[in-house]
Order: C-alpha cells, then structure tokens, then sequence
C-alpha cells in the first residue's frame, strides 16, 4: 500500500482554515466530510486527529469556537474563522501557491531549457 | 506572537487545572452520531454502521490523549508530577535526604559565600557611566627598574592632544588640614586637574564640578565637596555653595556637593571616601614649573575615546611614545626605555587580592566538587536499595528515559533545596560572615548579599545536581529485569558497576582533598614563616600617632617652611611627649617611617643621584626615603653597622648627611667583589634641582620595615631637622594606656600648635598584624576548605566501604561458615579500601596547584618534599581509619543470623 503524502498531512490546518473560509461556521464533522469530500479520499486522515489541531488552532486564536444546535438539533460546537485566521490564510495561502509555483517550473523544465 | 498565545493561553489551562475533556467527548458523541446517521442513509446495517464510524473516526484515547497535550503544557505536568513523586520520596527517607541536603548546603553555601565577595570587588564595575572606558596610566623606565614614575606637565597635555583620549586627568591623593571648626581634622582631599568630574563622568548633586577647561597654574581655590561632609560639618546646610573651607591655612569656596552614593576611585579605601576635591593645573605654586622633566608624583587616569579599545589605545600610545622620544632625545635617555602602559581602571583598583580571592574561589570549588561527589555517592547508594522499585517499574512499562527522568528530578530536587538552604545560612549569618573578611579588602562594603548571588546559588546547584545526579541515574535505570526481581533486591546486576563507579567517585574525592590540603599547608607554612621571620626591628610596646603640617599653596606663608622653622615645633613636642607617663622613649618621623603601615601611595621615592657614578643625563635609580629623627634608629632598636648615626649637633647649617641600609649599600655601592663596597662618605642627591649634596655617613643591618616578605629593599634615612617633612608621625616606646595616650598626645601637640590635627593613634603590633590580614584570610579560609575536604572524604569512604560490606555480607557470612579466618575477612576488607591509593593522582593536580599560587608563598618551595609528605601521611591514616571501621564489622560479623536473615 502506498503511504499518505506527508506535505498534504501538514497542510490540514490551511485546509480546516480554507474549509471554514469557503463555508462558514462548522462543527467539526462537518469540517471533517468537506476535507474528505474535496480530497477525493486522497486526505483519510483519522478523523478523530482533526479535534487536536482544531483546539491548537483555536489556541493560536485563527478560530474559534461556540456551542451551536446542528442540523438534527443536538449540541454541537461550531468553529468559525476570525479575523486573525483570515489573514493567516491570505498570507498562508500566498506562500503556499508561490511554492507550488517553483516546484511546476521545476517539474516542467526540459534538459533543453537549461542550455 | 501566535506561539505566544497558545503557550500562554495553555500556561493558565494548566494553572487553572481547566480540562477540555468533557467537551470532547461531547464532540465525539456528535461526530459519531452524525456519522453513524450517514452511514445508516447510505444503506448500512446499524451494527455496521457504528463499527464503520468508530474506525473512521480513530483510537478515541490517542485523540484524548493529544488533546489533552494541546490543552496543557504535558511537559510541566510531568515535571510537577515527578516533583511530586521526588518530594514523597525525600521525606520517606529523611535521615538520608538530611544529610544529602547538608552536604550541598555546606558546599553551596561556602562557594556562593566566596562568589558574592568575587562579584563585589572583582566582576562588579566602577559605579561610573560607560566604567570600560576609564584607564590608568603608567609610566615607567624599565631600563633602569623604575615603575609609575610619573608624568610632567607637558607630556599629560600631549596625551591630552593625542586624540587617543576624551579626558586624560592628573590627581594625587593625599590630605589636608580642616581648620576653623572646633577640632582641627585631616581629611583625604584629591587635587585633581579640572577635567577629573568630566572624565569620570559624574556630576555634582548641589553646584556643579569644575570646568574641564579651566587653565590656573596653580590651584583655583574651588573645592567641591562629598556628601558627608557637607551633612557632617555644615549639616546639610542648602546654602553652602559660596562658602569658604580653610584647608591648609588656604581659604577655598565650595562650588560643589557630590551625591550622597558617589565613592571615588582609589586603591584604598581611605582614598575611595575622599571629602574634598580642589582643582590645580599642577604648573604653578606650590607645583615645579612645567618643565618635560620634571615628572609630578600624580597618578594619571583617562577615559578612552568611545569604541576605542583598551589594546588598540595601547598602539597608538604607543607610536606617541616613540614619536615623543624622538622629538625629545634629551628627555628620554635611551638607557630609560621610557614606556607609557594602560591598564583597565577596574583591574587596578583590585591589585594584588586578585590572585588570592581566585585562590579562594578555586578551593571552595573544590569543597563543592567533593560535597556533590559525596552526594552522588549517596544517590548510587541508594540506587541500589531501591533496584526492586525501578524493576517494577520497567516491568510496567516505563521508559528508561523517562525512568532517568524522574531520578533526575529527584537529584536536582535534592541540590536545589541544599542550594537554598545553603544560601538562606549565608544571609542570615552575612553580618556574622563579614567580620572575618580583612579591612584592606577593596570595595569591602559593596559586598552584598544580593539577587545576582541567589542566581548563582541556584545555578550552580542546578547544574550540580544535573551533573551528578546523571550517572546515578543512568545506572539505577539500567538493569536486567528478570534477575532483580527474583533476586528480590538482594543486590542486582548493576551493582558491580555502581560499587565501581563508587570507587572512583571516592578516590577522586581523595585526589580533591589531597589537593587542597597541600595548598593549605604551603600556606599556612608559608603565613607561619612570615610571622616568625626576624623583622630587624622590635615593634612592641611602640605607638605611632599621627599629624598633618599645613603645606599652604604660597610657601612664603608656611611657618614651618624650613628644617629650623619646624625643629622648634618638633623638639618642644617631642620634649613633652617625653614626660607623658609611661613613655620611654620618643622620636619622630615621616609617614614614609612607619614600618609596614603605609601603602603604595605613601611610598617616598626619589631618584638617587651618586656622585662620580650617575651622570647628569643618565636615569637615576628610585630608592625609598624616610625622614626621622635621630632617636629613631634607637627606638626600633635598628642595629648600626658602620659609620654613625643622627646626632643633636646635626642641623640644616651643618653638612647634609644620611644613612643608609645594608641593601642600599649593597646594591649601590658593591665595590670590587661584589660584596659591598664603602658607602662610607660618599656623597648622594636625591633631587634633581638642588646641588647641594648629600654624604652617607652610616650604614645599618636591613630590617623588613617596608614589606615583610622582603628584607633587602634599599632605603635612605634623612634626618628630619636638616630636611622638614609634613607628614608626620610620632613615635612613643613604653607602657603607654593605648586608650588614652592618643588624647595625652592631642593634648601636648595642639598645646605647641593648636591647629595641627592628631589622628590615627595605633600600635605597631596591629599594624603589623593588619599587613597581613588578606594573607591570614585567604590562609584561613584554605585551611578550612581543607578540613571540610578531609571530613567530606573521610565520610565518603567509610560510606562506601560499609556499603560494600553490607553488600558482602552474605559472602562475608558463607566464607566465615566455610573456616575463613576472621583475619583473613579483615584484610579482604581493607584491601578494597587499598584501591583507594588512586587518588595519588591528586599529588599531580597538587603540583600544578602549588606552581600557580607560588606568587602567594613565602620561604618555601611550591614543591616543598615536607609538606607533600606530610599530607599524604595524614590522608592516609584518615583513609585507613575510615575503612577500618566496616572491616570490623565485617570481622565481627555473625555467620547464623546473617545467612538467617537473608
């Protein structure tokens, strides 16, 4: 069996920040199905690893959190991206295309270009 | 800043104890319903569906345990808990932790006690803004031996010009008569160029300072004055600026207060509690005129340009040098070898108690190394006993690091509580503490206990504990489960390399000590050989007091200006001295005359110029000058050798005559076998000015009344009523009530005079024993260290022997069963105390110590065969002694119950 790409497992906290961007407050199975839906399965992550990170990042004060009724009216908490986090994704978000921007140059370079 | 504000925001969750558990698992519950629901809608049987979201979901007791992480700082909380667990287990065994804790205390405490004397005097810096800048400096002539001889007039203001230097500032130290209040007093007044305010950088709190560019020849009749002065004798008056201080017949106005916490600089401490500072340029009355020459007696110092590196001002001064030297060849004879050198101000003003307080510092960093030794001992000793509870605990599962871990807490625990205890000791008993520290200390009074040193106490005692608490650690935790626990703790497969381990520690322990009490015999040999050395005079039942002659800026006002001017004053004093009870016999003399009781600044030196022999351009020797009086010689009981001594009939009218010592004569005068020539008659200058000359006319037997250490310093004796001097100091042999001769003489001086001020009565008995303070100090405190050592050591080898026995004591038992001898159990024991001859290496660490501190030594070798051997017999006998006492028990050991019993 193949391993999970590890880079994509250190991005989870830009994907919970794009999750919660892109849809608003969300508890966290919510956050959970998104990643999963939008990955295509490729993020089966443990779901359960999620809770950590989303305390961690509320810790660092890019989220935060609230209890809030879900869709079968029971008690969830929600999280929602604060301003702060809106920011760290810009500039996150930022880094990270310019990233992937190097590396497909990269990728794309033939043994002709470098002549 | 987001790092910030998880880690505080997990600092008060774990503080406050705040869990996020329950909302987790309220979390979970959520996540698993919804999931479970999905599952369901998708068409799932519901056992199928739970079992399906549970392993999506993952192990719910990780995902707790890293939120629990998340929430808390989980290193903190292991920390608490092993703190926790450490403190259980210091007071399940108290006796042992007592003693533990004592150890570290005794070697905490006496090493922070030695640091908080270093950081005063050596580590702290001036109190003065950027103190790194401020340099003294010195010239001197090596080619001839002359050291600090000096700078003239012309040469500070081409160090001044030289752009090397902000300010480069003249002073002397010395004193001035206070007269007009009700008793007349000497006070430490400092004539300093103008610039001296500026170049240390302080200003004054009431008035100001002297202008840095002020330019009087002489002085300028402005004095700014100390804070305790100006509370002491005008009480605080806030109108002082303006008012007058007659200093020296010379009336001065006040334009200055000094803040209450400005302390001069100075080498001593008479010199740091200076009162009064006068400005003077130092070219006019009383001052020679500015001649290239003519070098002024001052000390010079400076501050550097900024950025400017002490090394780096050193070249260019340098170059300054050379290029003085040539521009002025007849100034600076090639044979001088003239030199200006800088030298940190802070480094100067320590001096010579540098080299004994590391001394001090390294034995008691010793004491400390031998007590954690001990300490570790202790810890390896119960590493065994408590070999069961970390099988249990492996078995368990425990980690080994974290195993180590929680013994090292447990160490560092130990030393930290036996670094504060240590500490608290030394706080409460530093007023008790500091009446051993010797008065000459300098900055003795900025000793303080302060927060610096309670950081010193803790980090040494963390480190310590870290250090040694590491290798008993990593042995306890290492051990082959199985075995311990059927052994059922009856000594483990660890205990070869911890009874080794154990060894070393005590031989190394040994080596220490053995160190430090051969350093403490050399010295105490050493202080033991300069108490009994033959002075060349006889300094008991003599008191000397002294006095102060006015030296007025105008000398045309000075009533004592000539030798005859003052003989009166001085025979009509020494006339009723004579007849006060009790008293033998009296004389007089200059400071420069009081054996042992000056310091390097009285020193009188002057060019000695010999007739026939030093040509008028050549650099004269310096050589040490006393002014006295005739019965002098008599009254120290200094032997004549040759020639004659001072008589009555001897007055300024007459031929200038002197007398010299058997050094003097030796060293300049050796005639043709080297061996001494016949000063007798020769004639001598000690002035470069005046022709008049000078003829030797007795030589007498050296006495150490210059240093004690050293018998053959060349010295000239003038006599006081052919050549006045000012300070003056009177000698009375008898049996004299110390406590009321000092107001008898007060009397009968101000009786002849009654603004002389009388000051500083002492017997030559203290002065005498007060030259050697720092040296009883450091001697005193070595030897103590070397007992301690010696105590700790013998400790630690009866521990480790008894311990061996104890761990023996089944094979001890079975050998005695089986017909050994008891003889036999005892020279078995005692041979592994053999092992312990190891510590001879201690004799090479000792070599290398006593080579270091030969400075320090007087009258004998650093590799004194007596000392080495003698030290080496007592560790010995101590060694032996401490081992003999398990071997007994080991002798004496019962085959039945001890096999019984196990």
């Amino acid at each position: 069996m193949k391993e999970k790409p590890d880079v994509l497992q250190g991005t989870l906290a830009l994907t919970v920040l794009k999750t919660l961007d892109v849809l608003g407050p969300q508890h966290g199975y919510g956050i959970a199905r998104r990643i999963e839906q939008i990955s295509g399965d490729l993020l089966a992550v443990n779901q359960g690893t999620l809770y950590p990170l989303l305390l961690k990042l509320e810790h660092e004060g890019s989220i935060a959190s609230e209890w809030g009724a879900s869709e079968n009216n029971r008690r969830a908490r929600f999280y929602r991206l604060t301003a702060t986090g809106r920011k760290q994704l810009r500039e996150e978000t930022h880094d990270w295309e310019q990233t992937a921007a190097i590396i497909a140059r990269f990728f794309n370079v033939k043994a002709e270009d470098l002549v | 800043m987001k790092f910030l504000r998880r880690f505080l925001i997990r600092l008060s969750n774990f503080a406050t104890r705040r869990s996020a558990d329950q909302r987790l698992r309220e979390e979970i519950a959520e996540h698993l319903a919804l999931q479970i629901e999905e599952n369901l809608s998708a068409g799932m049987a519901p056992a199928e569906a739970r079992r399906q979201a549970r392993l999506k979901l993952g192990a719910p007791e990780a995902i707790r345990e890293d939120h629990r992480a998340e929430q808390s700082l989980p290193f903190v909380e292991n920390l608490f808990q092993d703190l926790r667990f450490a403190v259980r287990m210091l007071l399940r065994s108290p006796g042992f932790s007592l003693i533990a804790i004592a150890t570290i205390a005794l070697g905490v405490g006496a090493t922070t006690a030695i640091y908080s004397v270093i950081d005063a005097t050596l580590l702290h810096s001036l109190p003065y803004p950027n103190p790194s800048e401020l340099v003294r400096i010195e010239a001197n002539l090596p080619g001839v031996g002359a050291h600090d001889v000096g700078l003239s007039i012309p040469e500070l203001r081409d160090l001044q010009n030289s752009g090397i230097f902000q300010y480069a500032s003249a002073y002397f130290f010395g004193s001035a008569n206070l007269t007009g209040s009700s008793q007349p007093a000497r006070i430490a007044l400092k004539p300093v160029t103008p610039n001296y305010f500026a170049m240390l950088g302080v200003d004054a709190e009431l008035g100001r300072t002297f202008d840095p560019h002020d330019a009087t020849p002489g002085f300028n009749l402005e004095v700014v004055i100390s804070d305790g002065l100006w509370k002491r004798a005008f009480a605080a008056d806030p109108h002082i600026l303006g008012k007058n201080l007659r200093l020296d017949n010379d009336v001065y106005h006040i334009v200055g207060v000094m803040p209450a916490n400005f302390r001069d600089q100075g080498q001593n401490s008479e010199e740091r509690s200076t009162e009064v500072w006068a400005a003077a340029g130092f070219f006019g009355d009383p001052a020679p005129p500015p001649m290239r020459s003519t070098r002024l007696p001052a000390s010079t110092i400076a501050r550097l340009q900024p950025g400017l590196s002490p090394e780096a001002a050193q070249g260019h001064l340098d170059a300054l040098v050379a290029s003085l030297k040539k521009q002025y060849p007849a100034d600076y004879p090639s044979q001088g070898a003239w030199t200006i050198h800088l030298t940190p101000l802070a480094e100067t003003l320590v001096g010579n108690v540098r080299q004994s307080l590391i001394l001090l510092f390294g034995a008691v960093g010793l004491v400390l190394l031998i007590s954690c030794v001990n300490v570790a001992n202790l810890l390896l000793a119960r590493a065994s006993a408590r070999g069961r509870e970390m099988a249990v605990r492996q078995a368990l599962g425990a980690q080994r690091p974290r195993l180590i871990r929680q013994l090292l807490t447990e160490s560092v625990l130990l030393f930290v509580l036996g670094g504060i205890t240590g500490f608290a000791v030394l706080f409460c008993a530093r007023k008790f503490l500091l009446q051993f520290v010797p008065e000459s200390l300098p900055r003795l009074n900025d000793i303080s206990i302060s927060w610096g040193v309670l950081a010193f106490a803790i980090v040494v005692s963390v480190a310590a504990g870290t250090i040694f608490g590491l290798a008993p650690a990593w042995l306890a935790s290492r051990l082959n489960l199985t075995e311990t626990l059927r052994q059922e703790g009856r000594g483990s497969n660890g205990s070869r390399q911890r009874s080794r381990l154990r060894h070393v520690l005590v031989i190394g322990e040994l080596a220490l000590s053995l160190v430090l009490m051969i350093a403490a015999g050399l010295l105490l040999r050493s202080f033991w050989d300069l108490f009994k050395v033959q002075l060349g005079f006889n300094p008991s039942r003599i008191m000397a007091i002294e006095t102060w002659l006015p030296i007025p800026n105008d000398p045309k006002t000075d009533i004592y200006r000539t030798a005859t001017q003052e003989s009166v004053m001085l025979r009509e004093v020494l006339r009723r001295n004579r007849t006060l009870p009790g008293v033998e016999e009296t004389a007089v003399g200059d400071r420069a005359a009081l054996p042992l009781g000056h310091g390097q600044n009285d020193l009188n030196m002057f060019p000695l110029i010999r007739e026939a022999e030093d040509v008028e351009s050549s650099q004269p020797p310096l050589i040490d000058t006393s002014i006295v009086s005739p019965e002098y010689f008599h009254l120290l009981g200094m032997t004549l050798l040759r020639g004659r001594l001072f008589a009555d009939q001897d007055l300024e009218a007459t031929p200038s005559i002197a007398i010299i010592n058997q050094a003097a004569a030796r060293m300049y005068w050796p005639g043709k076998d080297g061996k001494g020539g016949d000063p007798l008659g020769k004639r001598i200058r000690l002035d470069r000015v005046q022709p008049n000359w000078t003829t030797i006319v007795g030589v007498i037997a050296d006495a150490r009344t210059e240093s004690l250490a050293d018998a053959g310093i060349p010295q000239v004796y003038l006599d006081i009523y052919q050549r006045p001097a000012k300070d003056l100091a009177f000698f009375l042999r008898g049996q004299v009530d110390p406590s009321a001769i000092s107001a008898q003489v007060r009397t009968q001086i101000q009786a002849v005079d009654a603004e002389l001020p009388v000051f500083r009565a002492e017997t030559l008995d203290d002065v005498l024993s007060s030259s050697l303070s720092v040296r009883r100090f450091s001697m005193e405190m070595v030897a103590l260290f070397a007992a301690t050592a010696l105590l700790l050591a013998a400790l630690g080898i009866y521990g480790t022997i008894s311990f061996l026995v104890n761990e023996q004591s089944r094979e001890i038992a079975i050998r005695l069963a089986l017909g050994a001898q008891r003889s036999d159990i005892l020279t078995m024991v005692l041979r592994q105390g053999l092992t312990l001859a190891g510590a001879g290496v201690g004799l090479i660490g000792a070599l290398i110590v006593s080579h270091l501190m030969a400075g320090l030594l007087f009258g004998v070798s650093p590799y004194d065969l007596s000392t080495f051997a003698g030290v080496t017999a007592v560790l010995t006998a101590v060694a032996i002694a401490a081992s003999y006492v398990p071997a007994l028990r080991a002798m004496r050991l019962d085959p039945i119950t001890t096999l019984h019993s196990e």
